[in-house]
């Protein structure tokens, strides 16, 4: 009874609003997770270029806090399925564009924008082709970010009469491991309080245990995650595994990527955003931490990107198409990169702007073959990433490599691309 | 047409009918649509709103799931923990103020204060205090615990609180031999190490609550009763114990059942300070329901999920509720 009372007052509210946004001029909203430290930076640059070439439009940036869009999604979902679209929304390339939002319609086409500009020849046809289905290009990408990077603690392993070279294999880091160990220090650097970040450790050493080809076959159903191979990858994790820092479940990323400044250990296996952090922490490349690719996975380069739509039936259509066009640009992506931590998604940045870090993760992705994530959402549906990370969850408890290995091929078949 | 005489005659319905509708709407309208949604094919964002085939498949594959098994397990324990503790902490308490000590009217405000706060951020702080480097584990080394224990030659105490994965008093060997089928649980049916420093969190929250509905309760005996008893040679401990205790009964059944549904429903608590938990100790299926919805769009098992928590709901307050009816009638 007294919501009756009170339901009046609501419409009222609710049509002050409404006229309250016709009264204001041209106005476009961007979606983001991005709100900690370097991120938030990098993105407000991003928005400043866009503020300067557009002082008029009020640019709203709805950004929602938490790790890899898992908080922000939710209220995206919420928003798209009510059919409230904000103008612009972040996402990773592949199944996660795909799923989310191409196969429910949500997101336009970009391709009258890719060639007005001359996209086509300016991003690597394999990202563009990552991006597009039928031909119709769905997203804007700003970084590529690379996941399966080792990093670790130069002093530390000097102390310990321990140089790395330009690879590294997983003998000779299990080696190190049993050295560190009898000297107490745990090898492996982890914070799984988002179960993800173990899932990062989880998709290196599959890749660099199958290699390229085959991590893709699991993808489009030729490869099992029962084949022997994988198997030997689940085992080679499990030996990691053995050798990580004990309160890993109490930390998160970035406090376990602050222990491997410290030295409380040798090793960690994280995308780049770790260089980021590492910076953040005052800490020098080359000097206070070195890096190589994770063991076995010199050749491939795991892509992590992130990108951004343009809203199917988009509230301010064209501020929200000038707003991808200067994300596109390649001084604002020199700018934004440079923050961030990560490298161009176009190819003619200038690389002479980028440390000793972000050249190498250049030439590897020159040369490498990219492969998508299955963690960051690009290589399977968002049903699949919720079930490998339940799997991992269990798996790091249980340590059931048989029991893992079939629920993977189980969820696979269900989300309809396993065999 | 309505006949005019009939409403004036039905006058109250008229003025329900404004709640009812809305109930029938936004309550059980949606709790039908909830359910329905459980037997669809909807499991990505685009919208699938076939039946599956066979019908009841989400529902079979999800109790087929460990995880889901584990936040049964988890819910049962953590009911029973969590009910054990604030209700038997919330007597004591009561009977301590009943006793008319110094300082009353301040204890009883200071035991009520943590009810006011929200779950999150009971759930924040005390995931500090547990946290296994840097919280209460630090007194075991200032107080000189661990020192005694290492002279002793003992390993020194550092639980992992709710970061210990450890399933203790497993009963799996009892339920493969009592119950058909019972061998082919993929999880351990045990009580949890992470999930005790949940429940403590939890009546920390609500043990001021139940020590509010017990002082109520007590008020309402008579000096009388009391009287009696020490007439009848009862001590102070005979006294509650077979006097006071029985007479609090139906207090101790209210308080029982708003405990239970708060356990049943719990998110945010859990949420804050372990999320999930080390293979799913702590999870609980609100946690289930919510990333199943919103991480994995799989609608389908989400809905699934959040009709078997109404119906856990259902098979307390049911019971309850007709009990109540009942004795009120007679």
């Amino acid at each position: 009874m007294r919501i009756l009372k009170l339901l009046p007052l609501l419409l009222l509210a609710a049509c002050q609003g409404a006229s309250d946004q016709t009264d204001t001029e041209k106005q476009v909203e961007v979606f983001t997770w991005w709100t900690s430290g370097s991120e938030a930076t990098a993105l407000e640059t991003v928005l400043d270029a866009y503020r300067g070439a557009y002082p008029e439009v009020d640019l709203i940036n709805a950004s929602v806090a938490g790790g890899g869009g898992s908080a922000a999604r939710p209220i995206l979902q919420t928003r798209l399925l009510g059919g409230n679209p904000p103008d612009s929304w972040q996402t990773h390339h592949g199944a996660e564009l795909m799923e989310y939002y191409v196969n429910p319609d949500f997101v336009a086409s970009l391709r009258d924008l890719y060639e007005a500009e001359g996209w086509y020849e300016l991003f690597a046809p394999s990202l563009i082709d990552m991006v597009s289905r039928d031909g119709e290009p769905y997203l804007v990408i700003l970084n590529l970010h690379r996941s399966n990077t080792l990093w670790y603690n130069k002093p530390l392993l000097a102390e310990h009469g321990v140089v790395i070279g330009d690879s590294l294999s997983l003998e000779e880091l299990l080696g190190i491991a049993e050295l560190l160990q009898s000297a107490n220090i745990p090898a492996m650097c982890m914070g799984d309080t988002g179960i993800w970040a173990t899932g990062i450790m989880f998709e290196n050493t599959l890749v660099g245990t199958v290699g390229p080809e085959r991590y893709l076959g699991l993808w489009d159903g030729t490869v099992s995650f029962t084949d022997p191979d994988v198997m030997a990858a689940i085992e080679n994790y499990g030996r990691l595994l053995d050798y990580q820092n004990a309160d890993h479940a109490a930390l998160s990323w970035d406090q376990a990527a602050k222990k491997l400044g410290d030295g409380d250990c040798a090793f960690y296996s994280m995308g780049d955003w770790v260089y980021g952090e590492l910076i953040q922490n005052g800490l020098e490349e080359n000097v206070d931490f070195g890096w190589v690719a994770h063991p076995g996975s010199d050749g491939t380069f795991l892509l992590v990107t992130d990108g951004f739509t343009l809203a199917k039936g988009a509230p301010n259509p064209t501020e929200a198409l000038e707003l991808l066009r200067i994300m596109g640009d390649r001084v604002v992506q020199e700018d934004f990169n440079l923050i961030k931590g990560s490298i161009c998604a176009r190819t003619d940045c200038d690389r002479s702007r980028f440390g000793p870090y972000l050249q190498w993760s250049m030439d590897k992705y020159a040369e490498g073959a990219a492969v998508p994530t299955v963690i960051h959402g690009s290589a399977a549906p968002p049903a699949f990433q919720q079930a490998l990370n339940d799997a991992l969850t269990n798996f790091v408890v249980q340590r059931d490599p048989l029991a893992f290995a079939e629920t993977l091929a189980r969820e696979a078949r269900a989300a309809g691309f396993g065999q | 047409m309505v006949n005019p005489h009939w409403l004036v005659r039905n006058k109250g319905l008229l003025f329900l009918l404004p709640s009812l509708l809305l109930t029938a709407i936004f309550v059980y309208g949606f709790i039908g649509t909830s359910f329905f949604y459980s037997l669809t094919n909807w499991r990505t964002l685009a919208v699938d709103l076939s039946l599956r085939d066979p019908l009841w498949q989400t529902y079979t594959d999800m109790l087929a799931m460990p995880r889901f098994q584990a936040d049964l397990r988890n819910t049962l324990v953590f009911t029973v923990l969590f009910i054990g503790l604030a209700v038997g902490i919330g007597l004591g308490l009561a009977i301590l103020l009943d006793r008319q000590i110094a300082g009353r009217g301040f204890f009883r405000s200071a035991f009520l204060f943590p009810y006011a706060l929200s779950f999150i951020v009971t759930g924040v702080v005390w995931r500090w205090i547990f946290n296994p480097e840097t919280g209460i584990n630090l007194f075991f080394d200032i107080l000189g615990i661990n020192q005694v224990l290492e002279s002793a030659g003992m390993r020194p105490l550092s639980p992992g609180w709710t970061t210990d994965p450890e399933v203790v008093l497993s009963v799996n060997q009892v339920l493969a031999h009592a119950l058909p089928g019972g061998a082919t649980f993929q999880i351990e049916w045990g009580i949890p190490v992470a999930l005790i420093p949940i429940a403590i969190a939890a009546t920390w929250q609500l043990s001021g609550f139940v020590m509010a509905m017990y002082l109520g309760g007590l008020g309402g005996i008579s000096r009388q009763v009391r009287d009696a008893a020490r007439i009848d040679g009862a001590g102070e401990f005979r006294m509650y114990r077979s006097v006071i205790i029985p007479m609090l009964t139906p207090i101790t059944i209210s308080t029982a059942i708003i405990l239970l549904h708060v356990s049943l429903k719990i998110f945010d608590l859990v949420f804050a300070m372990s999320g999930v938990g080390p293979g799913f100790a702590t999870d609980v299926p609100a946690i289930f329901v919510f990333e199943m919805m919103f991480k994995a769009a799989r609608y389908n098992l989400g809905a699934a999920a959040s009709i078997v928590m109404l119906i856990a709901s259902c098979l307390i307050i049911v019971p309850y509720l007709v009990h109540t009816f009942r004795s009120r009638e007679t």
